[in-house]
């Protein structure tokens, strides 16, 4: 029980962050290896607001998610524009931005690095229990639930309700046959790439408030991202929260009931799974 | 053979006749500092660009593979011979290959490199989990009589190995099933190549190589412990490299690796905190300038200037 509560709690977070790749991998086209890295950025943020500032974390989500939404639009604006150009076809385009996102990477790694330093980094923020079903659990992750939760369903809301929404989706579906419906394709990847990083870097905020993090662990939310997107199916909002939800239960039971250390390979686990079985997504039908 | 497999052929054998001979040189040892990484890197990045190179699907695992070899030296010195364990790890990094390769390989590139992103953070918790629930200490002693010299000449025959399996899969069916596959995935089918198959047997080959440095290094770290064994650096520096001096060329990556090794002791020994940033910045100058590498930015030159002939392979 308290696996399956903490699991949950984790998983919608997961989920928004998977959301943010969706974006920038369903729409925009770009798989970005640096995905993590903002993530961690956002957590910084919060980090630094909380401590220097003294306020609260949530609060930090007012500035820093535009400020990431601004630092990747211009990402994808000055850099990965160049790249869109010079691809003649998909694969092309997925092995120029996996390669430059990977450097991306690096960069980001390397200024967080000169930034704050190499030390892991944690505060601690309404850690105080929170009794559900009879058993406390971390305040702190009953409000990032609750934050996760809203700013998803705000965006499932916004790209199923609104115009702008209906042409993001129109652009993850078929770029080509979107520009002939008169939808300003490249603003609209470059609208849903930035809006993928700031959601990101919200998801980031979140989980700095209940997790320790250090400037070089991106890499592994990346993973993490990538492996629910995967599993969700590329583009699938509805598989994408299932599969977080799997993937944080599962997360949990493999922390609690062998080792914390070995969450990675819990991830790993579920991906070769799916990649075995189910590499369509779990709600994905088989290409004939 | 063509006039330039015969002048390459000739260039190779003349090299590997001179190098042998450099640790008998007078005050060596600053020498083998810069010629062991240097030898550690070709062999690396070349037997990467074996794989990535004709199929672009860019492998970021090559940490895994070595930190693999390395462990199994360390793992089981004192107890087995050497010669064995070198030959165990390549074992081990053929199985661990043949595993990513076989869950990978039949789909698209895209898993592929995904999975191979996060594969040496997770054998590396794998590992530091059997250290501190079974063995007891985080680290491991390589105490070897192996001297520096000795690792060098090990890497230099990797080094003659790897090209000599580079020229004969190039020659072969092999090579030309990866080419195929390479430029189009969907017409290497139609034409009859099984092409998981061809696929995994290459990457395999990729993985014994890292896998055989690794345990050839091990003597030299004496102390080997997850973080250092598993270095995301390492895994992107190949990278980088191969990129670097192109990847469609055979020697290709050799371009890369010295000007590279060379450059990096000169900035990790002048800016050693900002080492990572630095990498980050050179290899996007390399991806977004010369993403065909120094080779094929030199032959687009000459090609341009009328000496090239065409590109025949070489």
């Amino acid at each position: 029980m308290e696996i399956l509560t903490i699991g949950l709690l984790l998983g919608a977070t997961y989920a928004l962050i998977a959301m943010g790749l969706n974006l920038q991998y369903g729409v925009a086209r770009i798989m970005n290896l640096a995905n993590g890295e903002m993530l961690v950025a956002g957590a910084f943020g919060a980090f630094w607001v909380f401590t220097a500032q003294k306020v609260s974390p949530y609060v930090a989500l007012l500035f820093v998610v535009p400020a990431a939404f601004g630092l990747n639009w211009l990402i994808y604006r000055t850099l990965l524009r160049p790249l869109v150009r010079r691809a003649k076809n998909r694969g092309m385009l997925e092995v120029d931005s996996i390669l430059a996102t990977f450097g991306m990477s690096f960069v980001f790694v390397g200024i967080m690095l000169m930034a704050f330093g190499g030390d892991y980094f944690s505060y601690s923020y309404l850690a105080e229990p929170f009794v559900i079903f009879g058993s406390p659990y971390g305040l702190n992750k009953v409000v990032a639930f609750v934050a996760a939760a809203a700013i998803c369903g705000l965006l499932y809301l916004g790209l199923n309700k609104t115009r702008t929404g209906m042409a993001i989706r129109a652009v993850a579906v078929d770029p080509a046959a979107a520009g002939l419906a008169g939808i300003d394709v490249p603003k609209m990847s470059t609208f849903a790439f930035a809006l993928g990083g700031a959601v990101t870097a919200g998801g980031g905020i979140m989980l700095s408030t209940f997790l320790t993090l250090d400037a070089s662990i991106g890499v592994v939310f990346t993973m993490k991202a990538l492996i629910i997107v995967i599993m969700g199916g590329v583009g699938d909002v509805r598989g994408a929260i299932i599969a977080s939800l799997i993937l944080g239960l599962a997360e949990t039971a493999v922390a609690s009931l062998i080792d914390p250390g070995l969450t990675l390979a819990a991830a790993y686990l579920l991906f070769v799974l799916v990649l075995l079985f189910r590499p369509q997504g779990l709600f994905g039908r088989r290409p004939s | 053979m063509t006039r330039r497999e015969i002048r390459n052929t000739i260039l190779a054998v003349i090299a590997f006749a001179i190098l042998p001979w450099l640790p008998f040189l007078k005050d060596s040892g600053y020498l083998m500092s810069l010629a062991i990484p240097i030898a550690m890197y070709t062999v690396l990045a070349t037997s990467w660009a074996l794989f990535s190179g004709p199929t672009h699907y860019i492998s970021l695992a090559t940490a895994a593979f070595y930190g693999v070899g390395a462990y199994v030296v360390a793992g089981g010195i004192g107890v087995v011979p050497y010669a064995v364990l070198v030959l165990l790890a390549g074992v081990a990094g053929a199985i661990l290959a043949a595993l990513v390769g076989l869950a990978t390989l039949r789909l698209s590139g895209v898993y592929f490199v995904i999975f191979t992103l996060g594969l040496a953070e997770m054998v590396r918790q794998l590992v530091t989990w059997v250290q501190n629930n079974f063995t007891g200490s985080r680290g491991l002693y390589v105490l070897t009589d192996i001297t520096e010299r000795i690792i060098y000449w090990e890497l230099l025959v990797l080094a003659a190995l790897v090209y000599l399996i580079g020229w004969i899969v190039n020659r072969s069916r092999l090579g030309f099933a990866m080419r195929i596959i390479g430029n189009d995935e969907l017409v290497a089918a139609h034409v009859g190549i099984h092409s998981a198959r061809a696929k995994v047997i290459l990457f395999v080959i990729s993985g014994i190589f890292a896998a055989v440095v690794g345990a050839v290094m091990a003597p030299r770290f004496t102390y080997i412990e997850p973080s250092l064994a598993f270095s995301p650096e390492l895994s992107f520096q190949v990278v980088i490299m191969a990129l670097l001096g192109g990847v469609h060329r055979l020697w290709g990556p050799l371009v890369g690796v010295i000007p590279f090794t060379l450059l990096w002791e000169v900035i990790a020994a002048s800016f050693p905190t900002q080492t990572v940033l630095l990498l980050g910045v050179a290899f996007l100058l390399i991806v977004y300038f010369i993403p065909q590498g120094v080779v094929g930015l030199i032959e687009s030159l000459m090609r341009r200037a009328g000496i090239g002939r065409g590109s025949g392979d070489g």
